[in-house]
């Protein structure tokens, strides 16, 4: 019997080795197939032939051939390991890592997300010659080899929605968090409440959760693995993968590839080579601390060895989290720095945190985030300008500590009585002294009411009369300080809508002019340029604009791509897909970003990343309003690789600290909003608008056929859907953003601004 | 009387239908190509996104217009002679025989033999309560009904109203509205045959599901 066990074990591997190098033709897989055969057949004929000795030998020349083809593996070999069925699951780790777990929020298929796994896991360690449980929860995407009610760890809204609720838990039971990340990807639909929409709330919740938090990644795909993968301390299996984008989706878009059709096998080698999202590669760019050595060829569910690694990596990393910021800890602190993984059991902390250490928990997790990716833009400020920016910076902070908090609050109390007094005065007034007028005005009647009757005429006259002819047309302002180029042309155009709403045919300079591209039928909104809205709404040619010399680079090397980044630099003029700038608008003072399509489609990487986040400080610091016009984004650049995925992070992390500090941040889609910003810094914001006919969602039509099969109606992604599942709060029409905006700077937002 | 046999042979005669494509409105003409005898699809995806084959395009103040085919078919005729040039509003562009689908000859001989009794107003509708039961126990074609008499309820928004039937008196034939659906107004709610005729109605739709050969 053990030898049938044996045999079989030494078949899954030699299928698993296949399956990893799929498509390569290498002496040792051939070696060890053909031994493998030979064993097999002299096994059929004679069982008791197939002595220990020829397993042991066999199974040495399999450890000895996997220790040597793990030196080949390319990226892609990388990410078929972890997409492998066989690859260890959260479940074998809940099961070899922890000395006891209670999986919770569902169990297997009763569930209503099985692809999010949730347990709370003991760790049972003695100390002295004690028993000391220490709790943690665990959070991760489950694939259960292969099951496929599992959906591959691609999880649906609800699932991160259940995610987000147990870390709320863990913040309350003062207990860690560690995640664990195993996902390819969000599940891609809109579904209530949203695929961005609930990654972007997990990504706001998590900026600021008072609980450690460890996350292990070992296949991070993108949005899915952002969800649960903000940590304090973010660890990595060697086998992992940690990217953007799936290779294939990458070289979809390399290849502009339509309809299904399917990338050669070549460039998606080399868009995973090109992506850089290897565990070495990702720990060389920052993005995690550490890396844990798995066996050759990745782990799978029997190397208990790696395991109990996993357990000493796990109980060091999170013993780091808590001594960074634990008030009582003396020598362990130290302990723990110079500790090698093998010792980690040996120092005991307790993993509970006071409030004051949690806050500073939190603050140092806010810093981790905010220094990293500095070496992916381009920043062509001179060192004098960053030094003034710098001063400039801690002024304003002065300057409104000074005017808002200290002076003002002691004006705001000052104001506060005053208004009391008043309110108490015309009270009094009201009731003592109009008896006495009116008895008054009875006895002495005339002089009062002459005067106030020939006011009242006069007034009447105006609200009543008719218009007159002779005072001249009162045409009023449809003059747009800036109207498209697109005017200039003596064309006629089609409305969408026609075949439902049966528009007339509109005249461009009509409509570009005059109608700012709304057809005055059916109120259908044309795309406009963003000059429109700068000019228009955000009066751009009095603004301030701000750190115009943050520039988009390729940090990554990809191939091409510094070319077709001139070419959008050229053909905009601007040297990143977001402006920022400050400007009035309507008396109050704001800063604005804006993210524009026309530059590579408006997609984030690591220079629009930066440029956002400074908005947020500078606004934090001026006490202003903070508004995101998205005139469209395609989501996060994949040429930038993991650059451009931790932005999603980062500037939630930017946003939830202003909006902790009072501030008031809005956000405004336009055109077509996807991907990694939306179900981040955008997505998060508590009080988000679109314009009409503008798309809002997590991933296009093509891609959501192309990862779930389903084919989605052509109106799937309309802002009117997202209003209905409560992602956005209004639709407005283009002509009247700016009074729309105006309205919510006074009506909206924290307590935190200058003119409150 | 109407005569099903009758129709029945005119259908069978032409089986097609001939769809006039006209400009919409003025324009230059350009055609796409297309030739006598040549097959087009009609929109077609699950939601209807895409249009169907591309027949011509009108171009009237810089601004190109497709015509796509409204119908799966055969062209049965092109307008050439207008290649190229401008055309007035309503002039026909290209014919094209279509082929009757089963469910449209059904569709057709329903139209002429039955009377259709359509909603008044977009709400719920129920049978009476005593007709429903006739209905569920001995099938549609048990019930009569004549003019005036209370055969539904209109429900809206919780306030019921019955609704007397006006219409020549008949059988029940077929019922195009389910429980707790919205019906809007003018769609038809019952479709009502002459007693005489509904063996004969039933013989021909039962022919026609079996015997009409559907062009692929």
């Amino acid at each position: 019997m053990d030898v049938e066990k044996r045999i079989q074990d030494l078949k899954d591997r030699l299928t698993y080795i296949r399956d990893v190098f799929i498509n390569r033709e290498d002496d040792s897989i051939r070696l060890l197939s053909h031994k493998l055969n030979e064993l097999l057949a002299r096994y059929k004929e004679i069982p008791a032939g197939v002595g220990n000795d020829d397993l042991v030998r066999i199974e040495d020349l399999f450890n000895f051939s996997e220790r040597k083809l793990d030196l080949t593996l390319t990226p892609m070999d990388r990410v078929r390991i972890v997409r492998h069925p066989q690859r260890v699951c959260l479940k074998d780790i809940l099961e070899n890592v922890y000395d006891n777990y209670t999986e919770i929020g569902g169990r297997g298929e009763y569930n209503i997300d099985p692809s999010m796994c949730i347990a709370r896991a003991v760790f049972s360690r003695r100390v002295g010659d004690k028993l000391i449980n220490q709790m943690v929860m665990v959070i991760g995407q489950e694939k259960g080899h292969g099951e496929a009610f599992r959906n591959g760890g691609s999880v649906k809204p609800w699932g991160n929605a259940k995610a987000l609720h147990y870390m709320k838990v863990a913040e309350t039971e003062n207990i860690p968090v560690h995640t664990y990340v195993f996902t390819p990807g969000a599940y891609p639909v809109e579904d209530w409440p949203g695929a961005a929409q609930q990654i972007a709330r997990n990504l706001y919740e998590l900026a600021a959760l008072k609980a450690p938090v460890i996350s292990v990644f070992s296949e991070g795909g993108s949005g899915g693995a952002e969800a649960v993968g903000l940590a304090d301390r973010r660890i990595m299996l060697s086998h992992g993968y940690y990217s953007v984008i799936s290779p294939e989706g990458a070289a979809a878009i390399e290849g502009g590839l339509r309809d299904g059709k399917r990338a050669t096998p070549e460039l998606i080698e080399k868009c995973a080579r090109q992506l850089c999202i290897t565990a070495e590669d990702n720990l060389e760019n920052g993005y995690i601390d550490r890396i844990i050595q798995e066996p050759p060829l990745g782990a799978r569910p029997n190397h208990y060895e790696f395991f109990r690694e996993l357990r000493r990596e796990l109980i060091q990393a999170t013993n780091e989290a808590v001594s960074g910021v634990k008030s009582m800890k003396l020598y362990r602190a130290m302990a723990v720095r110079a500790s090698k993984t093998d010792d980690a059991e040996s120092i005991y902390m307790r993993w509970t945190l006071s409030p004051r250490a949690l806050n500073r928990l939190v603050d140092l997790r806010q810093r981790k985030f905010r220094a990293m990716s500095r070496n992916a833009r381009l920043d062509g400020t001179g060192i004098v300008n960053r030094a003034m920016a710098a001063t400039k910076g801690t002024i304003w902070a002065t300057h409104s500590f000074l005017r808002y908090d200290l002076l003002g609050r002691q004006k705001k109390r000052l104001d506060a009585m005053f208004e009391d007094l008043g309110a108490e005065a015309h009270l009094v007034r009201h009731k003592l002294l109009m008896p006495l007028k009116k008895t008054m005005d009875k006895v002495l009647p005339g002089g009062q009411e002459e005067k106030n009757s020939r006011i009242g005429d006069e007034f009447k006259e105006k609200l009543t009369r008719l218009s007159c002819p002779e005072d001249g047309a009162c045409l009023v302002g449809s003059e747009w300080a800036w109207t498209s180029p697109r005017s200039q042309e003596d064309r006629t155009i089609t409305c969408p809508n026609v075949r439902t709403q049966h528009c007339p045919d509109l005249w461009v300079p009509d409509l570009f002019g005059d109608f700012a591209g709304v057809c005055p039928s059916c109120g259908h909104h044309f795309p406009m340029e963003y000059r429109w809205y700068l000019e228009n709404v955000f009066d751009y040619s009095v603004s301030k604009e701000f750190n115009q010399q943050l520039e988009s680079v390729n940090p990554l090397g990809y191939e091409k791509f510094d070319l077709k980044l001139d070419k959008a630099k050229e053909k905009t003029g601007l040297k990143s897909a977001c402006i920022t700038f400050e400007t009035t608008i309507e008396e109050v003072d704001t800063t604005v970003a804006v993210l524009c399509a026309p530059f590579r489609g408006g997609s984030v990487g690591a220079a629009e990343g930066e440029k956002f986040i400074r908005a947020t400080e500078r606004a934090r610091r001026k006490r202003q309003p903070l508004i995101a016009y998205v005139h469209g984004t395609a989501g996060i650049r994949i040429q930038e690789g993991v650059n451009g995925v931790i932005q999603m992070p980062r500037c939630t992390i930017a946003v939830r600290r202003y909006i902790d500090a009072g501030g008031l941040y809005l956000v405004l889609y336009d055109t077509n909003s996807y991907a990694g910003p939306v179900a981040s810094f955008l997505g998060c914001s508590p009080y988000q608008f679109a314009v009409q006919s503008s798309n809002i969602g997590f991933a296009g039509p093509g891609v959501i056929t192309e990862t779930t099969g389903i084919a989605v109606p052509p109106d799937y992604h309309r802002a009117y859907h997202a209003l209905s599942r409560g992602h956005i709060h209004g639709i407005w029409d283009r002509r009247e953003v700016k009074k729309n905006l105006h309205q919510s700077l006074l009506t909206m937002g924290g307590r935190n601004l200058y003119y409150r | 009387m109407l005569n099903i046999k009758e129709l029945l042979d005119k259908v069978k005669a032409s089986p097609y239908r001939e769809i006039v494509i006209r400009a919409p409105h003025t324009g230059k003409v350009e055609f796409a190509g297309l030739k006598q005898g040549d097959m087009v699809r009609g929109p077609g995806g699950e939601y209807m996104e895409k249009p169907g084959t591309l027949l011509a395009n009108l171009t009237r103040e810089k601004n190109k217009k497709p015509i796509p085919a409204p119908e799966k078919g055969i062209i049965e005729a092109v307008h050439l002679e207008h290649e190229g040039k401008f055309v007035e509003a309503g002039e026909p562009l290209v014919t094209i025989k279509h082929y009757l689908t089963r469910k449209e000859v059904i569709e057709l001989i329903l139209q002429e033999a039955l009377y259709l009794f359509r909603a008044p107003e977009r709400a719920k509708y129920y049978f009476v309560p005593e007709v429903d039961q006739k209905l569920k126990v001995s099938g549609k074609r048990s019930v009569k009904v004549h003019d005036g008499m209370e055969i539904l309820i209109v429900s809206r928004m919780k306030r019921e109203t019955p609704l007397a039937y006006s219409g020549p008196e008949g059988i029940v034939y077929s019922v195009y509205f389910g429980r707790g659906e919205n019906i809007d107004e003018g769609e038809p709610l019952i479709g009502i045959c002459p007693e005489d005729q509904l063996t004969v109605i039933q013989d021909v739709v039962a022919r026609i599901q079996s015997e009409w050969e559907e062009e692929e």
